[in-house]
This record gives C-alpha cells, sequence and structure tokens, in this order.
C-alpha cells in the first residue's frame, strides 16, 4: 500500500445523527482529491474526522499508513500532521501575516523558520504583504496567506474546507488553478470539499460525488460526466436530460433521434424502455438533419448558444451551438444526435424524468 | 465543576434558608419593613438602571464614533469614577452639601436665610442614593459599551447608512443592538453591585435589603431571618442573571465581518460639539473631580496626623489583598471559560451560573455564608486532631486570609467569569482548529491565540476585581483575621464616626490606588481593536 491518506468505510454523526454512511476512499501521494456535493450531504464532516476534531462512528482513517482515527481511538489534530484551511480562513488578527505563517513552524530554529516562511510567501505570491496585518488584505489575499499558513510545516494532508466560498464567482476558478499549482509545486496530497463542480474540475486530480453521507461516484471530472453511474450524479454534474429509448441490443438503443450505440453494455432485455442521458453537446444543429425541434428558450454564453428544445413528441433536449447560429425563439431548428457515451438507466418504480437544468 | 461547587457552598446554604419555616421575627419584619424594602430596592434598582444606561452607553457612543473638544481625554477619563467606592462618595456629597456644609452655609451667607428658609434637596434619601450610584456606576456600562462599539466592523455600519439610515438612527438600529450583549453585561454588573451595597445605604440609613439583612442580624439576632432576606435578595439576583442570560443567549455575535478597517468618525460642529463635550464633562466632574477635590481639601487639613507608619501598612495590605484576588479570579475565571468551550456541558454551564450569582450577594451574607461551612470545618478538624493526637488546631480556616479570599472569589469571580466569557465568544470555533491543525495542544493554543486576543478583555476582569476588593467593605470587616486591617475598613471607621475629614486620606488612597489600573486599562482598551 502506498496511499498517502486512505478513509476506510467511515461512518460519523452527531448526537443522534448519522451523517456519513461507509465513506471510503484513498489518495496517492501527491494527489489532489475533492469531495463534491450538495450543501448539507455531510463533506465537511469527511474533512474534520480526517483533521481529528470529529471521531469516527465506524470505519477508520489512515494517514501515510497509520491509523489516526476509528471508534476506538482517537490522535488529537495537533498530532497528526494535517494542515487545514478553513472557510473564513481563521486567520490570526493579532498577528502579522509572516507570523500566521510562522505560527505551525514552532518547532524549527529562528533561521529555518525564515526560510521556510519566505519560501511560502514567495510561492502564494505574498511576500510584499510579510508585515501586514491579516485585517489589510483582500478576500484573496487572506486565502493565500491562509494556505501558506497550513502548507508551512509540510503536513501529510492538507484539507480544504470550501476555500473558495467567500470569493468572487469570476476568481474562483483561476484560483483554484492557482492552488492547483501550488499544490503541485510542494507535492501536498490534498482534499478539497466543494459544491462547485468547476471549482472541483479545475483543481482535482479526483473527484468523490457525495449525497446524503455517501460516495456514489469518484474518478476524474471527465469520467464524472461522460460516465456517471446514476441518475444524481447525472444530473449534479453538467447539464442534461434524460429521454426514453428503448433498447435493441446488448449495446444500442432507440430514441426518437435515431439510434445510438455505445461500449458499454445497456442492463436491459431489448425491447424494454430505459432512460438515456442527453448531454448538450450530444445533439448537434445541423440544418440538413431530418430531425427537428422548436427553440423554446436560449442562453447565450459568449462563444456559444445553449438551446432548449422542444421536440414534436413534446419531449425537451438541449444543444450547444456555436454562437453564430442565432436562432429566434419559437423558431424549428434541424438537430441530430452525436453521442461518444451512451448512458442509460433502468426505469424503477418511482423515478422521476429529471428535470432540464443542472 | 469543583470550583463551581465550593464557591457555590455559601449561596446554597443561603438559599436553603428560603425553605426554612418562618418564625416569629420573620412575621414581625414581613408585617413591618419588607414592604420598605422590597420599595427602595425597586426604585434604587429602576433608577440607577436608568442612569447607568443613559450616561454609560451616551458616553461611549460619544467618545467612540464622535469628534468634539476634549473626545480623546475624556475617552479615558469617563472611566475615574470607578475608583470611587459608592460610600466614600456618599460621605463626601453628604459632607458637602448637608446643612453645615459648605454649600448650604455659602448660600446662607450669600443671601442671608436661615434654616427652613430655602428648599434644598436632601442628600441622604433615596434619590441621593441613586444618584451616589449612578455617578460611581455608570462606567461599568461605558467600558463595556465601549468595548463593544470600538470592536464593531465598519462594514454593518456603512450598510445601514447606504439602506437610508442616518447616522443616529444607525446607532439605534445597528450599533445599539449589536452592542446589546455588552451593554446588558454592564447594566447587569451595575444594578448587582447596587443590589449588594451596604456602605452607602447603611450611611444614608435607607431601609433596603442589605441593611435590613445586617439589622436583622446584629440588631435582632436572628440569623435565620436575616439569612431569609438574603435569600429574597437572591431571588431577584437570579432574576437578573437569568434575563441577562437569555438576552445573550439570542445574540451570541461572532465578528460581523472579517475586514476591519478604521471607524467612521461623525465630526461634531458649534453647539453640537460642546452639547457633546458637557454631556461627558458633567459625568466626570461630578463623579470624579468634586469629591476629589473636597477629599483632597479634607486630606491637606488632616494629612499630617493621619499619614503614617500605620497607614502605609494599610496600603500594602490593601493592595496586595487585591492583586492576588483579581489574579485568582483571573485564573479561575480561564479554566471555567475554557472548561466550558472545549467540553459544551450543562452541567459546567450550570455552575458557572450558580457562580455568578455571587456577584451580587451583598458581602455580609457572603461573609457569614463562608464562616458557617468553614467554621464548622475548623471545628471538625479540630475536634478530630484532639481526639487522635490531642492537638489544637484552633481556627484553621475561618479566622485566615484564607476566609477573606474565599469570600472574595464568591463574590467576585462572577466579574472575571463574565469578561472572560464574552472575550472568548469572540473567538471563532475556526481559529481553534485552526491552531490544533498547526499541531498547537489546547493550553498552547490559549497562550498563544485566545492570550493575546483576550488581553484587553483578562485586563478588564482583572482591573474590576482589583478595584472591587480594594472597595469591599462588609466581608473584610467581617472576616479580616484579627489586628489585619485594610484602608476602605479604616475609612469607613472613621466615618461612622463621623470624622470626615480624618477619613478623607485613606479614602483619597483608595482612590488613587484603584484609579492606576484605571489608568492602565483605559489605554488598552483604546489601542486593543484590531487592527488599530
Amino acid at each position: 500500500m502506498t496511499s498517502q491518506l486512505d478513509v476506510e468505510k467511515l461512518d460519523a454523526g452527531y448526537g443522534d445523527l448519522q451523517v456519513l454512511d461507509e465513506v471510503s476512499f484513498a489518495l496517492q501521494p501527491g494527489e489532489i482529491g475533492c469531495i463534491l456535493g450538495p450543501s448539507g450531504c455531510g463533506k465537511s464532516t469527511v474533512l474534520r474526522c480526517i483533521a481529528g476534531f470529529e471521531q469516527p462512528w465506524g470505519g477508520r482513517i489512515l494517514i501515510d499508513n497509520v491509523e489516526v482515527g476509528s471508534s476506538r481511538s482517537n490522535l488529537p489534530p495537533e498530532r497528526r500532521n494535517v494542515g487545514m484551511v478553513f472557510q473564513d480562513f481563521a486567520l490570526f488578527p493579532h498577528l502579522k501575516v509572516e507570523d500566521n505563517v510562522r505560527f505551525g513552524l514552532q518547532r524549527l530554529d529562528r533561521q529555518q523558520q525564515q526560510a521556510r516562511v519566505q519560501e511560502m510567501l514567495a510561492i502564494v505570491g505574498m511576500l510584499a504583504y510579510a508585515q501586514a496585518y491579516p485585517h489589510q488584505l483582500s478576500g484573496g489575499q487572506q486565502q493565500r496567506v491562509a494556505l501558506a499558513r497550513a502548507l508551512a510545516p509540510r503536513p501529510a494532508i492538507l484539507l480544504l474546507d470550501e476555500p473558495f466560498s467567500s470569493m468572487d464567482v469570476d476568481l474562483r476558478e483561476q484560483l483554484a488553478r492557482e492552488v492547483r499549482s501550488i499544490l503541485k509545486q510542494e507535492n501536498s496530497t490534498a482534499v478539497l470539499v466543494t459544491h462547485d463542480q468547476n471549482e472541483a474540475f479545475a483543481i482535482a486530480d479526483r473527484i468523490c460525488v457525495m449525497h446524503e453521507g455517501s460516495i456514489l461516484q469518484q474518478g476524474s471530472g471527465y469520467d464524472l460526466y461522460h460516465r456517471p453511474v446514476n441518475r444524481f450524479v447525472a444530473d449534479f454534474i453538467g447539464q442534461g436530460v434524460i429521454i426514453p429509448a428503448t433498447v435493441l441490443g446488448p449495446t444500442s438503443v432507440k430514441t426518437e433521434l435515431g439510434v445510438i450505440s455505445g461500449d458499454d453494455p445497456v442492463d436491459a432485455e431489448p425491447g424494454a424502455i430505459v432512460d438515456v442521458l442527453i448531454r448538450p453537446d450530444d445533439v448537434l444543429h445541423d440544418d440538413d438533419s431530418p430531425d427537428s425541434a422548436i427553440v423554446v428558450e436560449k442562453a447565450f454564453r459568449g462563444a456559444d448558444f445553449l438551446y432548449f428544445l422542444r421536440m414534436d413528441s413534446g419531449v425537451e433536449v438541449m444543444c450547444l451551438a456555436p454562437s453564430h447560429h442565432n436562432h429566434r425563439i419559437n423558431e424549428r431548428i434541424g438537430i441530430r444526435l452525436d453521442v461518444d457515451h451512451l448512458v442509460t438507466f433502468v426505469r424503477t418504480q418511482g423515478d422521476i424524468n429529471l428535470s432540464s437544468n443542472d | 465543576m469543583l470550583v463551581a461547587l465550593a464557591l457555590g457552598l455559601p449561596i446554597f446554604t443561603i438559599a436553603s434558608f428560603l425553605l426554612h419555616p418562618s418564625n416569629e421575627v420573620w412575621q414581625h419584619l414581613r408585617a413591618t419593613v419588607l414592604g420598605e424594602y422590597l420599595f427602595n430596592s425597586a426604585m434604587m434598582v429602576v433608577g440607577v438602571g436608568a442612569g447607568t444606561l443613559v450616561i454609560g452607553v451616551g458616553c461611549a457612543w460619544l467618545t467612540s464614533l464622535c469628534v468634539f473638544p476634549g473626545k480623546r481625554l475624556f475617552a479615558w477619563a469617563l472611566l475615574m469614577p470607578l475608583a470611587f467606592p459608592g460610600y466614600i462618595i456618599a460621605y463626601t456629597y453628604t459632607g458637602m452639601f448637608d446643612f453645615a456644609g459648605p454649600v448650604q452655609t455659602w448660600i446662607r451667607e450669600l443671601t442671608g436665610w436661615g434654616f427652613r428658609d430655602y428648599y434644598f434637596p436632601e442628600v441622604r434619601s433615596l434619590g441621593g442614593a441613586i444618584t451616589m450610584f449612578v455617578l460611581v456606576l455608570y462606567p461599568y456600562v461605558y467600558l463595556l459599551a465601549r468595548a463593544a462599539f470600538l470592536e464593531q466592523s465598519v462594514c454593518v455600519l456603512e450598510v445601514s447608512r447606504t439602506l437610508g439610515c442616518s447616522v443616529w438612527s444607525s446607532f439605534f438600529r445597528v450599533a445599539l443592538p449589536l452592542a446589546r450583549p455588552a451593554i446588558v453585561a454592564g447594566l447587569s454588573l451595575a444594578l448587582m453591585e447596587t443590589l449588594a451595597d451596604y456602605g452607602t445605604v447603611s450611611y444614608f440609613g435607607l431601609g433596603v435589603f442589605t441593611t435590613g439583612i445586617f439589622r436583622t442580624w446584629f440588631g435582632l439576632g436572628d440569623a435565620a431571618a436575616a439569612a431569609k432576606l438574603a435569600a429574597i435578595l437572591l431571588l431577584f439576583v437570579f432574576t437578573l442573571v437569568v434575563v441577562e442570560r437569555w438576552s445573550r443567549k439570542r445574540a451570541q455575535y461572532h465578528h460581523t465581518s472579517s475586514r476591519y478597517s478604521s471607524l467612521p468618525q461623525y465630526r461634531l460642529r458649534g453647539y453640537r460639539a460642546w452639547l457633546a463635550f458637557l454631556a461627558c464633562f458633567l459625568p466626570l466632574f461630578l463623579g470624579f473631580l468634586l469629591p476629589a477635590g473636597q477629599l483632597g481639601i479634607w486630606a491637606l487639613q488632616t494629612y499630617d496626623t493621619m499619614l503614617d507608619s500605620s497607614f502605609v501598612e494599610l496600603t500594602r495590605n490593601s493592595v496586595l489583598l487585591a492583586a492576588s484576588a483579581a489574579t485568582l479570579a483571573v485564573a479561575l475565571a480561564l479554566f471555567l471559560g475554557y472548561g466550558k468551550r472545549q467540553f459544551d456541558d450543562r452541567a459546567v454551564s450550570a455552575s458557572i451560573r450558580v457562580v455568578a450569582t455571587g456577584y451580587a450577594i451583598p458581602g455580609t451574607v457572603v461573609a457569614v455564608g463562608v464562616i458557617i461551612p468553614l467554621a464548622w470545618f475548623d471545628n471538625r478538624l479540630d475536634a478530630w486532631l484532639r481526639e487522635q493526637f490531642d492537638l489544637s488546631s484552633g481556627l484553621l480556616l475561618s479566622g485566615s486570609l484564607f476566609a477573606l479570599m474565599f469570600a472574595y472569589m464568591v463574590r467576585f469571580l462572577a466579574v472575571s467569569v463574565q469578561s472572560v466569557e464574552s472575550g472568548l465568544g469572540k473567538i471563532k470555533q475556526s481559529m481553534d482548529d485552526a491552531a490544533r491543525s498547526l499541531a498547537y495542544t489546547p493550553p498552547q493554543i490559549l497562550l498563544r491565540v485566545h492570550l493575546p486576543l483576550m488581553r484587553a478583555t483578562v485586563l478588564t476582569a482583572f482591573l474590576i476585581v482589583f478595584v472591587d476588593v480594594m472597595k469591599e467593605l462588609p466581608a473584610t470587616l467581617i472576616l479580616r483575621p484579627f489586628n489585619f486591617n485594610t484602608l476602605a475598613v479604616r475609612a469607613f471607621e472613621l466615618a461612622g464616626d463621623e470624622r470626615l475629614a480624618d477619613s478623607s486620606t485613606a479614602a483619597l488612597m483608595i482612590v488613587a490606588v484603584g484609579l492606576v489600573p484605571v489608568l492602565l486599562l483605559s489605554r488598552s482598551i483604546a489601542t486593543s481593536r484590531v487592527g488599530s
């Protein structure tokens, strides 16, 4: 085993309320993991368990192959060598930037401390602010200081709890990329928690989608988008609609817009009705196509248009078209399918069709 | 938990008397004076509450957010009346304004009026007592309200301005509600002090609970009835504590914003500036300059006879006693506050509530509440030692400084606990977590994160306990070891003999010693606002 972090069947909760249900994942050294999920799904609890602020009810947590937390024993946070960046940064208001960064280096001698502080401030680009107090910094600057402070003692694991949530939306992805390059530079193993998939895509090597205390799927952003294992992941990651289809063979189905074939086997007998996930980029605008649909709504997004279309049967799909194809609402346009990945869901009692927005 | 139990002992002793069957003396008291006690106490609470609130909050707002002549000076000078014990200011004002005092004599000389020819307000009255209390107790409200105003983020005030609130309405709608927990805390301190006062009301001859307890105990010799009176007083205080806690619970404000910049300063001009000046000058003048001046004049007349080696010893006793009590109180408060924060436990919270009631219990009652269990212990120990070893331990605890220190803790721990708790409330949990993730143990976090952040709060706690112990009279009077005198005791004894001028040197000394930490504190609160 070479994992830097192992979370094995982690159960946890507060009082009588169980929040986590058998959460498992592992990170290799230098890997950046992300727990992605809607608010209240328990993702922050996972971080607090890894950091040692909460004790697991069941399962165990290993850092560097050493067990640090289980229902039997819980190593206190200060002995885990875990760094954490908090949502509100939690900088110490009475300390200068450099003293904040120095705070976790009390075991080094003076000279080593100074060298490490300088190094970290240089990495996060805050050298010029070494003498400033936290209240004199902008939110983005405070965040860099918080990151430098958490990374300075070279933690085995760095935990980031929604670190971008207080930032401007425009800044988030840029900051996420910056943080990623800093983490890679330091070769840190990190776990980030967020509800924003774009942040997750920008920063993480491995994403765990979490819902109601369980991890539903883990993998790269590409996998989650193109091979979602269930309706929740399909809905939570990216946009798309689900339309009915009839199973033709082991790897193909027939929809209103034609036959779709894929590599992955369909888990139903030929003739059965299943649901197929259609992403906006699966639907191409093509004036020569025999199939057409009416524009119900459109959203201009700069480089492209996102069209919401209704077909004659009443089924709605989304279509991503280059932005020079400007069509009016209620106009009929030709479309055709170009599906790379066939994603089907077997219908069960109680399933409802997903709405068209993410 | 154990600390709380030990300190709660005297309170429980007294509270248990509430359940005792009433006796003859109690029936007599209820028929005659209980109504008067209730009325006077209630009037004092209402009067002192309103007065300290207006002066304290008003001055705090003016000195923290407005610019007018003398603002910087007032910011700290307004704390000076805190150095005055109620009973000393009461003697002083009586000396100045009663029939034979300099003011009335001067009026008579000026106008030629004689006795009963004119109206002059009587100092030794209910109204007089309320005035005295307001003058010396408003700094509690001022202190905490000002600290709260200074800690407020500029953002919320600016937000309220952009939402269409004027300077004044943003004060009432934003700044005041945000500062409410601090103001209520200050107010409850002032009111508890009022209810617990013995020196002033006994000098003015007012019938309130404290004097009633003293009279019943030493006059009628009925400890049970006195303790019953004390227990009723305890009920009032407990109500006060509950109200205070309740209002605080609904408003557990952390910092409203993590960004700080300097507070807006409203520049006052023309008559407004002079009104503001006057509003700050009057409390300072009446609460400190005038009485201090009078004491100074008296002291000049008498100092050569009063200032001797015994005086130095009195001063040393007082300062040592106050400093050690304050240190102990702050240490215990940190211990309790931190324990409560770390293990958010109902039992700990409840025991802190019990400790908090000690502040309002009159010193007399605390003294007896302390002496009963300690004497019991002493007697037991003595008896046991005699039996086993044929030795006598005598009164090991009850006549010692230990008993006195114990009583001070019972009485004043509430002050330090309150300050420390409100200070801890301002340190976000995530800061603890951050420090722990940086390999700091909880004790290290207390030292490296909490203490620097709470320096002002801890200093406030230390100062208030220090000054309180300096001024404390009845418990010291009863519990002090034989031949151990303090300045307060000396001043009280002399004034009780109507030797007002002779008492002035000791009184002035109390005020002067009390002033040192006041000045230290005022400097620290002026600079402790994060980011300034």
